[in-house]
């Protein structure tokens, strides 16, 4: 865990209310995709928990969904503003894990941390098979993005407008899984762990006071004890956790 | 320039003091910077059995601060003593405050026997001031009488300072306090959190699952520097106060009140070097208003 100023140096929609905002610092406390920051917003005590979507030596970029009045802040911040960020909190994906063609699943804004992991995987020279789902043709983004990688990417609306009709478990039934990466909302959690055959990652959300492992707000039960998701999570194995 | 302060015989090199459950046992924060510039550390309040607290959501925020419903969430008394101590032990080499809670004096009287035999503990601070948990906690300290039997039946099992946190949770904090005292208190930490409610627009249902939780942060600090003025006046026992400090400045007000130490809660949650930037901090604000040592400052603006 470092502290920070991190200066904005892009933050634009991609789509009608998820961005993408990239800021300029020091990224030698990551050690792991699927970590997070945590941003000091003005006039709001807590800080926000962001999860990271790509890091390079000196530049993180962050994708969020405006949810309340804390990101709602972040999608009105222009380049050049400065922010006060907790950077490399969190486990991350244990990538050693993977066998050689592991499928990484995202829904909606569980999308962005599963970008790092891929080029992650396929740096290591790993066959990475990628499962976004989304609600509706107008939510989808980084679609190319996974592709120019060196993904292959399956797309799921809930409405049929693109790809697969139906939820990411409708692909998942299609290709072979031998390991997965998940990360999305919790009834797709619990909806890939059943469907899928093999074992996986999967990273979870829960509302925190301190991001860093301080303050026990946000533990949860797993078959390995309690774990704090900020600090032995996000990310659980998909053995340990109590459905 | 003196920062030191003394607690029932126990030397401080500074009165800044994590609060107890903001700090978790303290050894996580030794990554973070050497918290042996630390005056003290209030540890993670624990009770005889492990408990894994209240479900989730336990956090909501709220204007200049948070509510928590954690519910004493720890490992047991018997762990903490083997394990949670010693690790600290290893990186902090001060006495430290054992804080202390349970849901009947039975259970009080067990894990205080315990804990006081740890070699690394300095202080009890016995908390009759939880709002997250049922039938025990803060029951006991918004009563005088069950304060006073709790106290008495705590004080005598242990050889170490025992100190009681108040809930500011009352009409009259005094006449707990002086209850406290009249049971052989050798000193009282407060205030611990408000009981506070948010509701979830959308849900139309409290934002935690608790329903209720403890509301801390700067927004509370006036009601604790109230409630630490008010019982400076009642009571002849050292007090260390505790409620929403944020920085040096804040301190210095909380000892003029009659604090004799500081506790620093919510703030290490938004900033883990909060308690370090405070202690840096403490010589230039005693330079600004002319202090030559904090113990000459405490009960000062009464």
């Amino acid at each position: 865990m470092k502290k920070g100023i991190y200066t904005i140096t892009e933050n634009r929609a991609l789509t009608k209310n998820v961005f993408l905002m990239r800021l300029a610092g020091d990224t030698s406390a990551f050690t792991a995709p699927g970590q997070f920051v945590n941003i000091a917003l003005d006039g709001l005590y807590l800080r926000r928990p962001i999860s990271v979507c790509d890091l390079n030596e000196n530049e993180i970029t962050l994708i969020y969904k405006v949810v309340g009045e804390g990101t709602e802040k972040m999608s009105r911040l222009t380049a050049g503003a400065a922010l006060d960020l907790l950077t490399g909190l969190g486990n991350g994906f244990d990538t050693a894990a993977s066998g050689d063609s592991p499928v990484l699943i995202g829904g909606g804004v569980g999308v962005p941390p599963l970008f790092y992991l891929a080029k992650k995987l396929i740096g290591e020279g790993k066959h990475v098979t990628v499962i976004l789902g989304f609600n509706t043709k107008d939510e989808i983004f980084f679609q190319e993005e996974f592709q120019a990688l060196g993904a292959d990417v399956l797309v799921t609306t809930v409405d049929g407008s693109v790809g697969i009709k139906g939820f990411v478990t409708d692909a998942l039934s299609r290709i072979a899984c031998p390991y997965y990466y998940c990360c999305g909302p919790l009834p797709m959690l619990k909806a890939v762990h059943r469907a899928a055959a093999s074992a996986g990652q999967l990273s979870f959300e829960e509302r925190m006071g301190c991001g860093f492992g301080a303050c026990m707000g946000c533990t949860c039960q797993t078959k390995n004890g309690n774990k704090r998701i900020c600090k032995e999570g996000p990310v659980l194995r998909s053995e340990e956790v109590l459905w | 320039m003196n920062l030191s302060v003394t607690l029932s015989g126990l030397k401080l090199d500074n009165p800044v003091i994590p609060c107890s459950g903001t700090f978790g046992f303290g050894y996580e924060f030794a990554s973070f910077y050497d918290i042996n510039i630390l005056g003290s550390i209030s540890v993670k309040g624990t009770t005889r059995e492990p408990r894994y607290g209240n479900d989730t959501p336990r956090i909501a925020e709220c204007t200049g601060g948070l509510l928590n419903a954690v519910g004493l969430q720890n490992p047991g008394v018997d762990k903490v003593v083997s394990e949670e101590l010693p690790k600290l032990a290893a990186v902090y080499h001060k006495p430290v405050i054992a804080n202390i809670s349970g849901f009947s004096i039975d259970e009080y009287v067990a894990c205080c026997e315990k804990i006081s035999a740890a070699p690394n503990v300095g202080i009890i601070e016995l908390n009759i001031s939880c709002p997250n948990v049922h039938n025990g906690g803060m029951a006991f300290g918004t009563d005088p009488k069950s304060a006073k039997a709790v106290t008495a039946a705590v004080k005598k099992v242990t050889g170490k300072p025992l100190y009681v946190k108040l809930s500011p949770n009352v009409t009259d904090i005094t006449e707990i306090a002086k209850a406290c005292e009249a049971a052989g208190a050798d000193g009282l930490s407060l205030i611990n959190t408000l009981l506070g409610m948010r509701l979830d627009l959308r849900k139309r249902k409290p934002v935690l699952a608790n329903t209720t939780g403890g509301f801390s942060g700067p927004a509370v600090f006036p009601v604790a520097v109230r409630m630490v003025w008010q019982v400076y006046n009642a009571v002849k026992l050292p007090l260390i106060g505790m409620g929403g400090v944020s920085s040096a400045k804040d301190v210095l007000e909380m000892m003029l009140a009659g604090a004799s130490a500081v506790q620093v809660g919510s703030a290490n949650l938004i900033d883990p070097f909060a308690c370090r930037t405070i202690i840096e901090e403490l010589p230039e604000q005693m330079e600004q208003y002319g202090i030559q040592s904090l113990e000459e400052i405490i009960g000062g603006a009464h």
